[in-house]
């Protein structure tokens, strides 16, 4: 097996450039991140059908339960940071995470039908997934050296979602299998979770490399560092100016009149371009600077609205899909690239967090202002708006993100 | 330290869990599979001769039948998701399996013998015949697509059996909005309910984030929007009253209430019915309507039933029923 072998025989000087193997550590994650993101993908792929057809839910109720706890994610993800940071339990705090996502799915088999008791399980999920978030992306960024990092978050995004994709096709297979019997489905998602804690456990290395030997603590989160707020501040404004893939997906179907049946294909196409794009775009993030394809990543995002300004046809869709999966590729693992070498190896996972989440909430905000201006202005000025916002924050970007060479691994506090 | 034998070891855990974990995931499949296999035993003497409310038992999926004269209820119905019959013809909704999801009309006769089916996309929802038997049509709604969470949509069908014209989803239908055709892409219709002419009909449009009561006529092929927050529209057997839902809070555990609106005065009064009510209710008599609520002690849906004058109290008439259809 390929994990097996791929324990750590460059101990000594390794060579240099993009040639070097990725770390062990990194592949470890990957995979468990591939096997998590099955798990995952499953139960969200049919819960819908699930709850608004087994249970006789109204779509309504389940989109305010499955809203209900979006936002509270983001706020365990800074406490999943801030433990991580705490001692250096990075993995301990990510096992926690995973462990309780896997277990949630068995909270849905024995919840049956009690609304109370899949509400419980949807909310471990999300806890789960919050809190394992920063820690992970934390032992991926101190598992190399900084040059290498943006290859490092560019296998294990490629990984991740490779599971993403799988995911719902084990779920549709087992559903085939057994006409519709859901309970399978979270069955076969609980073992999936299970195998990823189990390589989690076995594979992936407890403690970070940073020496624990200063015993003073450091003063002040990530946000005292001001490279890490500069990068902090472009991510939230560039995010702010994102409308949500969903409205993209909507352009394109209204546009072109899309059959529902093929609707669930647009996504799939964006996230094969992001599979295949992400290793190598943090090959470049690792040669150029992360901050160029950051802000590149954007650009080709400001692309996509553009396109869509004009009448859709089929080689808008497939460009729409191709800049989607460009700006997955170099703004998501880049940006960890890009911030992780910045702060100081203790407090990386609870700044990390602090990115993650500034980016989701700016996400969410962008998402929720371009909903309302498409209600109330249609969709054509909405789009304009949209468009000239990311410019906006792309040209601000440009004079806030700091010039290539940042501190480099780990600075010392002052 | 030899690292070696740790490492075989880990291999070993791995090989072993990935067995252990898919025999066990394969297993829980099988066992599924086998319990999933067809446990209804349709009564093939069950037909719609026998007047009296029939419906949907959830505990068995089937349609079952209660007559006015009480005793057990008779069973052995097809089974449906949803279901709605008049006198001479039954639309029986049902789910294929897989995803995304299908939902498969089948039309029956008196004697519930299939003689159309017709599958089209989405999640069953809504059913609906005319008095006469002659015009059907059905609502399925598409969700459930793992990548496209924001936002449902609705498809509405009509057919017509005396021409056999289908008309898979009606979002084409020209449109009059405050007296001026109305162009949009967002329509979305539900919940269609026919007069007894065999031509006019009711439905619930929605379109930027707003729901109207639309009047339409299958003839010319066009519709007009009456009045707003109007849902699931439900007309009763004299044509002179519609049961409604009508929105009437922002709390999503309860946004709805059973209204009737009076169509010679265009004067709704809510009904006695303070619970939330996510059915398309049916007229059991010129002066009750009937609907399904969330069940109580465990069921999935229990139908009740209360008058039509918004006076009275709500009555439990079918613990464990959904889809009430009063065939005399």
């Amino acid at each position: 097996m390929y994990l097996a072998n791929t324990g750590r025989p460059d101990a000594p000087p390794r060579p240099a450039g993009a040639r070097r193997r990725v770390p062990a550590t990194v592949v470890a994650l990957g995979a468990v991140s591939l096997v998590t993101d099955v798990s995952s993908e499953m139960v969200t792929a049919v819960l819908p059908l699930y709850l608004v057809l087994g249970l006789g839910l109204s779509p309504l109720q389940f989109g305010f339960l499955d809203g209900m706890f979006n936002g509270a994610t983001a706020l365990v993800r800074l406490l999943g940071g801030r433990l991580a940071d705490r001692g250096g339990h990075h993995k301990r705090v990510a096992l926690a995470g995973y462990l309780l996502s896997a277990l949630s799915r068995l909270g849905l088999l024995l919840a049956g039908g009690a609304t109370a008791g899949i509400a419980a399980s949807l909310a471990a999920d999300r806890l789960g997934k919050g809190v394992r978030t920063a820690p992970r992306d934390a032992l991926i960024s101190l598992s190399g050296p900084p040059e290498t990092l943006g290859r490092a978050f560019g296998v294990h995004r490629a990984m991740d979602t490779t599971g993403a994709l799988l995911g719902p096709l084990a779920a549709f297979a087992v559903l085939w299998a057994t006409a519709d019997a859901y309970d399978a489905v979270f069955a076969v998602s609980f073992c999936t979770g299970l195998l990823g804690v189990l390589l989690l456990v076995l594979y992936v290395p407890s403690a970070a490399p940073a020496p624990p030997a200063r015993s003073t603590p450091l003063h002040g989160g990530a946000l005292r560092d001001p490279a890490f707020r500069r990068i902090l501040y472009t991510a939230s404004l560039l995010g702010a100016a994102t409308i949500g893939d969903s409205f993209l997906y909507l352009l394109i179907q209204r546009g072109l009149d899309l059959p529902p049946a093929l609707f669930p294909l647009l996504p799939l196409g964006a996230a094969t371009g992001y599979l295949l794009l992400a290793v190598p775009a943090g090959r470049i993030a690792d040669r150029v600077g992360r901050r160029l394809p950051f802000l590149a990543g954007h650009l080709a995002l400001l692309g996509a609205y553009a396109a869509l300004l004009f009448p859709v046809a089929w080689p808008t869709v497939v460009a729409v899909l191709a800049l989607l999966g460009v700006f997955y590729a170099f703004t998501d693992g880049v940006l960890m690239a890009l911030a992780g070498p910045v702060l100081h190896a203790h407090r990386r996972a609870g700044g990390l967090a602090v990115l993650q989440t500034g980016q989701a909430l700016a996400r969410l905000l962008g998402a929720a202002g371009f909903g309302a201006a498409w209600t109330f202005w249609g969709q054509g000025p909405a789009l304009w708006t949209a468009a000239l916002a990311l410019a906006g924050a792309l040209a601000a970007g440009w004079r806030i993100l700091p010039a290539p060479a940042p501190a480099r691994d780990a600075p010392e506090a002052p | 330290m030899n690292r070696r034998p740790s490492q075989l070891r880990r291999l070993a855990l791995v090989v072993l869990s990935v067995l252990v974990l898919g025999g066990g995931s394969l297993g829980y499949v099988l066992h599924a599979r086998h319990r999933g296999l067809p446990t209804a035993t349709v009564d093939g003497s069950f037909s719609l001769a026998e007047p009296g409310l029939y419906y949907r038992d959830s505990a068995t999926g089937q349609v079952a039948r209660r007559s006015g004269t009480g005793g057990p209820p008779a069973t052995g119905g097809p089974a449906c998701e949803r279901f709605y019959a008049t006198g001479e013809r039954a639309l029986c909704l049902r789910k294929l399996p897989g995803i995304p999801a299908r939902t498969q009309a089948l039309v029956l006769d008196r004697r519930l013998r299939e003689i159309k089916r017709v599958t089209v996309p989405g999640i069953p929802n809504r059913a609906r015949v005319s008095a006469s038997g002659n015009v059907l049509s059905w609502t399925a709604f598409a969700t459930g697509d793992s990548y496209a969470t924001t936002a449902f949509s609705t498809r509405t069908s009509i057919l017509d059996l005396r021409t056999g014209y289908l008309i898979k989803s009606m979002e084409e239908i020209p449109l009059t909005i405050d007296g001026t055709r109305y162009h949009a892409s967002d329509v979305n219709y539900w919940g269609v309910t026919f007069a007894r002419d065999d031509n006019r009909f009711y439905a619930t449009v929605s379109t930027k984030g707003r729901t109207h009561l639309v009047e339409g006529n299958l003839r010319d092929w066009s519709a007009k929007a009456l009045r707003e927050n109007v849902e699931c529209p439900s007309l009763s057997p004299d044509d002179t009253r519609i049961a409604f839902k009508k929105k009437v809070s922002d709390d999503p555990a309860a946004p709805w209430r059973l209204y009737v609106l009076d169509l010679a005065d265009m004067r709704e009064h809510p009904l006695a019915e303070t619970r939330s009510v996510d059915d398309q209710a049916a007229w059991l008599d010129d002066k009750t309507v009937g609907y399904a609520l969330p069940g109580r002690d465990g069921r999935a849906a229990d139908t009740w039933s209360t008058p039509a004058d918004g006076t009275s109290e709500p009555r439990l008439l079918i613990p464990g029923g959904s889809s009430p259809a009063a065939v005399s």
